[in-house]
């Protein structure tokens, strides 16, 4: 025997509220999540409710509350807050049945709201579970008569949302995917979301290493390239003020052509949201993703921000000759440095220039002075002074790779060597599980690109003269034992690297096929049903026919297997015979009693009469006499069974 | 025991031609210990068939015309002052007696029928301040006419509920009503009729009613149509529990006469229409329903467990 326990309804709703809301409290201001704490040990220990006029007067200074913390009451974090704070207070003026279940539809939608912020699979197990703990207290208010047991309570909440899923997964496939969004999100829903800028200043491509976050994961088509050759282009940053390399003004020439040579990599690759337009692509791409452009610069710009997770195919060469012959504009741009700054800096350049033959000699010697002078490469470099190429290059010399990026870039300037600094990824971890490679913040690089005479842009990456292996292994192995690593990009014990890889697999294909299944992806699927190039009206009318079709199996399935609820042998066996007569054309009206069953049976087929009425006699025996002997039920048994019709 | 009833049904279908189920629910009616109502036209036999079953369950039966001057004391009695005595004196009233007709009860004013239907339901009578048993066993049959007419107080719900039955007589079809019109006179042929039983044996027989045997599956049934009705949009409201004991009594009852010791569905089903017809009414939004009865749409909505 089981102990029943009880919780009344109150309570449930009161802890599907609490579930709701829980998760915003982290991005709400104090004095709301403060409110709804008050609100909700005041609903839990005390009975009475406030008057209505001080419940009006309070939700006023809530409100105003909410336009003081965000001086708007619009967008979403407003929003949110707004919802929040009525929906506590809904819970103070609970009276009737009414209020609960506005209460619990309000909690329904503020669950939605949740998918403004995150849609990663750990919320949407944690929303599921919200969900069916405000179902459940949906059924309890339902529910007539006495309060519901919770075993009884939770069965019911699991066949509601068992009942629900076929419908979800019509709603999901079928649902058109009008192109773009179907409507805005607010501006301030892509706050927070990490990845390149467009400018670098020493300590800002160190700081994003910190982050475990994915930055994209890409499939190759083939073998992927050689460590060394992984650079995804970002931003190119080509204007310095002495200490802040940006993008600056728009250029005004266009791309010069490329020359390629070599085989061509071809991949896919799934960009998280960044808010900003660029594209990241393989070092130097050759095709265009739909919906973007190549820039100037060989930035890969997208024609608008990158707001959601984004999958495109791209196309790139490994070897390429880019530039080869630049205008007087460009030159002068990337020979531009601001007046004063760096003297020291300025004096090595000049003498380099005096002493080389050529621009390549330059390089080479600046290459050197990396490699030969005690450079460190570290994540926590020293704060430097106003001249910061000079501090580094003399004084320091420990630094990131947006310090040996950007020292470089202007030796070279000050060398009279048109260069910029390129800011991208570089490597990537290959998950063998999914086969394909997840790109981490963590591998946020800086490297540059000098033009020379007959070979155009050449990459160079500083870095990769300091510290190897920071190219070929990647962050954590060029790092000296210590130092701060991101979480995710250590070299852990081989089970860790197993999980994580698992659960980004995983991730991946929630990401693809459940986050990223688009207007494409659905056109794929659909076609592979069989139905090509589907409008989304016709879409629309499909999903209106599918959950009418779904919905109609299943009443036929009810209306065929009516729940009778006794488990009493006879009417089984009865049941069965009148299946039997019903095949042979005799239906037994739902309402008609046995005995005027079988007198109608023996009205419309004599033949069957007498076994018809000895079956009924026998059942009705069975069903009401006070004391029916074991032995009818035999019989009717070998009855039933031999009955043919 | 059954041959008692068979007989006192045939005898009175010789006099009442054609109308062997309403006879036949009439006295499922008595032996489960309700009060009937009959309802219909002027001359289709509501009162012969009152008689008729007076005189052959042998019971001392008195008729009370309605009319809107009657007043309770009419009907219960009223105190005397007797001068030898020098007391005041109780003449009890015609509802002293085994078998009331009251008809045209919708002709009285609301404080008549209140008295009656009072006695019906407590089997006792208050008169002056002094509580007086009526005998037993006591029932009242009433009649009333549906069609509406000026002057008349139609019986609220609350008072119809403590009808077990009622039950409408309708016309005689051709052959019954070709006897009727050749044959004797029915007030001669009612004189000439012979009790069939014994106070004593209905009292008996009353009993045995409720020895009948309900199964769980019968109770089941009876609770699903209860179930139903209350659920329902297509009713106004819902059958009361006092409305399921009468089915489920006047079922046993007609189970009896049948001559089983025990219920079963087609019993709840014939005696369904009776019992419910006068409790429940069809939502006025249900447009349409007007050519079936309440009583047939929820016997065919229900299903037999």
């Amino acid at each position: 025997m089981t102990r029943r326990i009880k919780i009344d309804n109150a309570t449930w709703l009161l802890a599907g509220l609490a579930l709701a809301i829980a998760p915003h409290a982290a991005r709400l201001p104090v004095w709301i999540t403060l409110l709804c704490l008050g609100v909700g040990a005041a609903r839990l220990f005390s009975a009475r409710l406030p008057v209505r006029g001080l419940l009006a007067a309070i939700a006023a200074a809530a409100a105003l509350g909410v336009y003081g913390s965000y001086h708007t009451l619009l967008g979403r974090d407003a929003g949110v807050a707004l919802l929040v704070v009525m929906l506590a207070l809904k819970l103070m003026e609970i009276k009737s049945l009414r209020d609960s279940m506005l209460a619990i539809f309000i909690a329904y939608f503020l669950v939605i709201t949740h998918f403004l912020y995150s849609q990663s699979i750990p919320t949407g197990l944690y929303l599921l579970l919200t969900v069916a703990v405000l179902s459940a207290a949906l059924i309890g208010l339902n529910y007539p008569g006495k309060p519901l047991d919770t075993r009884k309570r939770l069965r019911l909440t699991a066949v509601l949302m068992g009942q629900a899923v076929p419908v979800m997964l019509v709603l999901f496939v079928f649902f058109p995917r009008v192109p773009g969004p179907l409507w805005g999100l607010p501006g301030d829903a892509y706050e927070g979301l990490t990845g390149l800028s467009d400018s670098m200043t020493p300590g800002s491509i160190s700081k994003l290493s910190q982050s475990g976050a994915v930055a994209f994961r890409v499939a190759f088509d083939g073998s992927p390239p050689q460590p060394g050759q992984r650079y995804w282009r970002g931003p190119v940053l080509d204007s310095f003020d002495g200490r802040t390399w940006s993008a600056g003004e728009k250029p005004g020439w266009k791309a010069d052509p490329v020359g390629v040579a070599g085989k061509p990599v071809g991949y896919t690759l799934t960009l998280e949201p960044h808010n900003k337009r660029w594209l990241l692509a393989l070092d130097l791409p050759a095709s265009l993703p739909t919906a973007s452009s190549l820039s100037a610069t060989y930035e890969l710009l997208a024609d608008a921000p990158v707001r959601q997770r984004l999958r495109y195919h791209a196309v790139s060469h490994t070897a390429y000759l880019a530039g080869a012959d630049i205008g007087a504009a460009q030159r002068r741009r990337a020979l531009r440095l601001p007046p004063g700054y760096n003297p020291r800096a300025r004096e090595l350049a000049v003498s380099w220039r005096k002493s080389a033959q050529d621009d390549s000699e330059i390089v080479r010697r600046a290459l050197a002075l990396f490699r030969d002078a005690s450079f460190f490469y570290t994540l926590r470099p020293p704060l430097l002074g106003e001249n910061s190429v000079d501090d580094f290059l003399f004084n320091t010399r420990r630094g990131f790779c947006e310090h040996y990026a950007g020292s470089f870039a202007f030796l070279m300037r000050a060398a009279g060597v048109p260069a910029r600094v390129v800011t991208g990824y570089q490597g990537g971890e290959t998950n063998p599980l999914g086969a394909y490679m997840i790109v981490r913040q963590s591998d946020a690089h800086a490297w540059t690109e000098v033009w020379l005479k007959n070979r155009g842009w050449v990459r160079i990456d500083p870095t990769a003269a300091v510290s190897p292996q920071r190219v070929e292994s990647g962050l954590a192995a060029a790092l000296p034992e210590g130092e701060p690593v991101p979480m995710l990009a250590r070299l852990d014990s081989a089970w860790l690297t197993q999980l994580k890889l698992a659960w980004d697999t995983f991730n991946n294909r929630w990401n693809q096929w459940v986050l990223g299944y688009g207007q494409e992806r659905q056109y794929d699927f659909l076609s592979r049903l069989g139905l090509e190039m589907a409008s989304w009206k016709e879409l629309a009318v499909g999903l209106a026919v599918g959950v009418g079709a779904l919905l109609l199996a299943f009443s036929v399935f009810m209306l065929r297997h009516p729940k009778t609820g006794t488990a009493d042998p006879a009417a089984v066996l009865y049941r069965r015979f009148c299946s039997k007569l019903a095949r042979a054309g005799v239906v037994r009206k739902p309402g008609e009693g046995p005995q005027d069953f079988s007198r109608r049976v023996a009205g419309l087929r004599p033949d069957l009469a007498a076994r018809v009425n000895t079956i009924s006699k026998l059942y009705v025996a069975l069903r009401y006499q006070p004391h029916p002997r074991p032995a009818w039920l035999q019989r009717l048994k070998e009855l039933v069974r031999s009955f043919k019709a | 025991m059954h041959t008692a009833i068979d007989h006192a049904v045939s005898q009175a279908g010789q006099i009442i031609l054609g109308k062997e189920r309403q006879i036949r629910l009439a006295f499922a009616c008595l032996l489960a210990h309700g009060h009937l109502l009959i309802e219909d036209i002027p001359g289709v036999g509501k009162t012969t068939l009152a008689h008729v079953l007076a005189q052959t369950l042998g019971l001392d039966f008195r008729r009370i015309q309605f009319t809107s001057d009657l007043l309770p004391a009419d009907i219960l009695g009223v105190s005397v002052y007797d001068r030898e005595s020098a007391a005041f004196k109780f003449h009890p009233g015609p509802i002293f007696a085994q078998l009331i007709l009251a008809d045209e009860v919708n002709r009285a004013t609301p404080k008549t029928q209140s008295a009656l239907l009072e006695a019906m339901e407590e089997h006792q009578v208050t008169a002056e301040g002094e509580t007086r048993m009526l005998p037993e066993p006591f029932f009242v049959i009433a009649t009333q006419n549906p069609m509406h007419q000026i002057g008349t107080f139609p019986l609220p719900e609350s008072q119809l509920d403590r009808f077990l039955m009622r039950i409408e007589l309708g016309y005689p079809d051709t052959r019954s009503e070709r006897a009727l019109l050749q044959g004797e006179d029915r007030r001669s042929l009612i004189a000439q009729l012979n009790p069939c039983m014994e106070i004593g044996q209905l009292v008996a027989l009353q009993q045995s009613v409720r020895a009948v045997h309900s199964a769980p599956a019968l109770l089941d049934y009876i609770q699903s149509l209860l179930e139903f009705s209350r659920q329902s949009p297509l009713f106004d409201c819902g059958l009361s529990p006092r409305a399921g004991l009468a089915l489920l009594h006047a079922a046993q009852a007609w189970a009896l006469m049948e001559g089983r010791d025990y219920a079963q569905p087609e019993d709840v089903q014939v005696v369904l229409p009776g019992v419910a017809s006068h409790r429940l009414r069809f939502a006025r939004s249900e447009s349409g329903m007007e050519r079936t009865s309440p009583a047939a749409c929820l016997l065919d909505a229900v299903d037999i467990p």
